[in-house]
């Protein structure tokens, strides 16, 4: 079958990746600059079977997703900054309960209501840490249209194999962008489902997990009975004070990445084999770094660049190697630095580490990371 | 390498984005690569508002336009706050209601895009498809057909005629502007 090029734009191919990968579920409120993907979802979503519901606030479009991905619907809800900090309480709800589902977060300039129509990458230490309590967090982030196409497919693929929530880490100019893109025939895609439970109803242990650590999850109201509770439970999901308990448990939902995050972390490469600098960045800002890459290499520069495209977990061992071999490694963002404390963490010891950092509200230009380069050079 | 940024500008409500999106489609009719991207403040209507294209045969990277090839203001403040960002040899195209500065060194055409909107073809929706016909007309960026076709896949059922005509105006005045 011959595709047809289009144009399309990113909170669009967000909705267009969502269904493909079996999203039949939408709840939340909207906002500047993912307001798309609500309104597109609302409009497609019966078209294939689906419900759409526009909430009260963040907070409630959370909890409806994780009822609506409890009775067996993949579900997605969509925000920005201030509803990504209102839907916190309930993304922790998620992680405890493991319950799958897709976070959207397009973001914005904050804090606060900050800058609604402007991109920003302020959020991106929110999406590790902003539910309290040591958790699971699977965050992506993509660089173009398409990207955005495909890491939706893979969220939802990632919580369903993994029962937990993972976020999409867009910004307003990804969000809001529209590029030329070629999306793949549905037939082409892989889609995972959630593991069923095959025991008998009276059997089922809802909160025992496989030797994967992840426990096969039932749809509720189909007759397997189970508690549900954002309390530290036991296998059967009801709430427990044991201390042996809580450790297993808490554990076990932090190891579920640990083990698999071979499976979870990628990222993107290019010119790293005789780099003297590399440019860390991600999301729109890739885009930039590109760019000055290219134009740097014009002029003989030796210079390459590294784009987690999983942010959490970062992409560390690979970094680490990258990080033995070059002088420098700048790290552009589009906050005051953040991304830049992990990169820190991992190559403080091993190679000098600089910044671009800007929050002005406009995207950083290949100009400024040229700059930058030809400065620790 | 053919490469065109553009960079669409007036004030919120005048169809702007639209604008945007259908030029970068006609690129796409035509087998080439587009990106479109688009700045507005928080009011939906009488905020500064841009649209940006970046067309060309290869990959693009950088989405946003940086050395600016041709632009388009509609309004006074559009033009004072985005003049800067054309370069030497780029093509300003401004609305007649327009005042250019005395010191202003880019390559003109001022043409009555508002003004044709709303007098012959008595509908100041169309403002955006005339001043697509003016740019087009003035620039050959991307061939007549390929921006009807992209037009008329945009435009709401019932229009299409209307918008045609504000097409051949936006030629029309074009042509008067090149004079």
């Amino acid at each position: 079958m011959k595709k047809e090029a289009r144009l399309m734009q990113g909170n669009e191919a967000c909705v267009e990746g969502a269904i493909a990968a079996g999203m039949r579920f939408y709840a939340g409120y909207p906002i500047t600059p993912s307001t798309e993907i609500a309104e597109i979802s609302a409009e497609k979503l019966p078209y294939v079977g689906g419900k759409f519901i526009q909430m009260e606030d963040e907070i409630a479009g959370m909890a409806a997703v994780i009822g609506g991905s409890l009775t067996g619907l993949k579900s997605m809800t969509a925000t920005s900054g201030p509803g990504f900090s209102l839907k916190q309480e309930n993304i922790g709800y998620a992680a405890i309960a493991e319950i799958p589902c897709v976070i959207v977060d397009v973001q914005r300039g904050g804090p606060s209501t900050g800058q609604p129509t402007c991109p920003s990458q302020g959020d991106v230490m929110q999406a590790k840490w902003g539910t309290h309590g040591d958790h699971p967090v699977i965050a992506l982030t993509p660089s173009s249209v398409k990207e955005t196409f495909d890491l939706t497919v893979r969220a939802f693929n990632l919580a369903e194999k993994y029962r937990m929530p993972v976020l999409l880490m867009m910004d307003e100019v990804i969000g809001h962008m529209r590029e030329k893109v070629e999306l793949p025939d549905p037939s082409e895609l892989e889609i995972i489902d959630r593991k069923r439970p095959d025991c008998d109803k009276d059997k089922y242990i809802a909160f025992k997990p496989d030797e994967d650590l992840v426990p096969p999850m039932a749809d509720f109201g189909i007759g397997y009975r189970y508690h549900v509770t954002g309390l530290v439970h036991d296998e059967t999901g009801f709430p427990s004070n044991s201390t042996k308990v809580a450790d297993q448990l808490i554990r076990r939902l932090v190891d579920k990445i640990e083990m698999h995050k071979h499976d979870i972390i990628q990222w993107e490469e290019e010119n790293t084999e005789d780099a003297e600098v590399i440019i860390f960045s991600y999301g729109c800002v890739s885009r930039a770094a590109r760019t000055a890459m290219k134009a740097l290499r014009d002029k003989g520069v030796k210079v390459g660049t590294f784009r987690p495209i999983t942010i959490w977990p970062f992409p560390e061992e690979r970094l680490l190697e990258l990080a033995k071999k070059v002088k420098t490694i700048i790290v552009a963002e589009m906050n005051l630095g953040q991304m830049v404390l992990e990169v820190e963490r991992i190559c403080n010891n091993v190679t000098k580490i600089d910044r671009v950092n800007k929050v002005s509200g406009d995207i950083i230009y290949p100009e400024e990371i040229v700059a930058k380069v030809e400065e620790v050079l | 390498m053919e490469k065109y940024e553009v960079r669409l500008s007036g004030s919120g409500g005048q169809g702007l984005l639209l604008a945007g999106i259908i030029l970068a489609e006609s690129a796409i009719i035509e087998g080439k690569n587009a990106v479109q991207t688009q700045s507005y403040g928080p009011e939906a209507r009488g905020g500064a508002s841009k649209s940006e294209v970046v067309i060309s045969d290869e990959e693009i990277d950088f989405p946003k336009v940086r050395n600016c090839d041709i632009l388009l203001a509609l309004t006074q403040k559009s033009y004072e706050q985005y003049n800067h960002g054309l370069k030497d040899e780029g093509i300003l195209i401004i609305d007649s209601s327009v005042k250019v500065a005395d010191t202003e060194k880019h390559k003109i055409y001022s043409a009555p895009i508002l003004e044709s909107a709303v007098n012959k073809l008595g509908k100041p929706m169309v403002t955006n498809i005339v001043a697509l016909g003016t740019i087009v007309g003035i620039t050959n960026m991307v061939a007549r057909e390929a921006l009807e076709a992209a037009v008329l896949k945009r435009v709401p059922k019932g229009t299409e005629d209307l918008n045609k005509k504000a097409l051949a105006i936006g030629y029309e005045i074009a042509q008067e502007a090149m004079v």
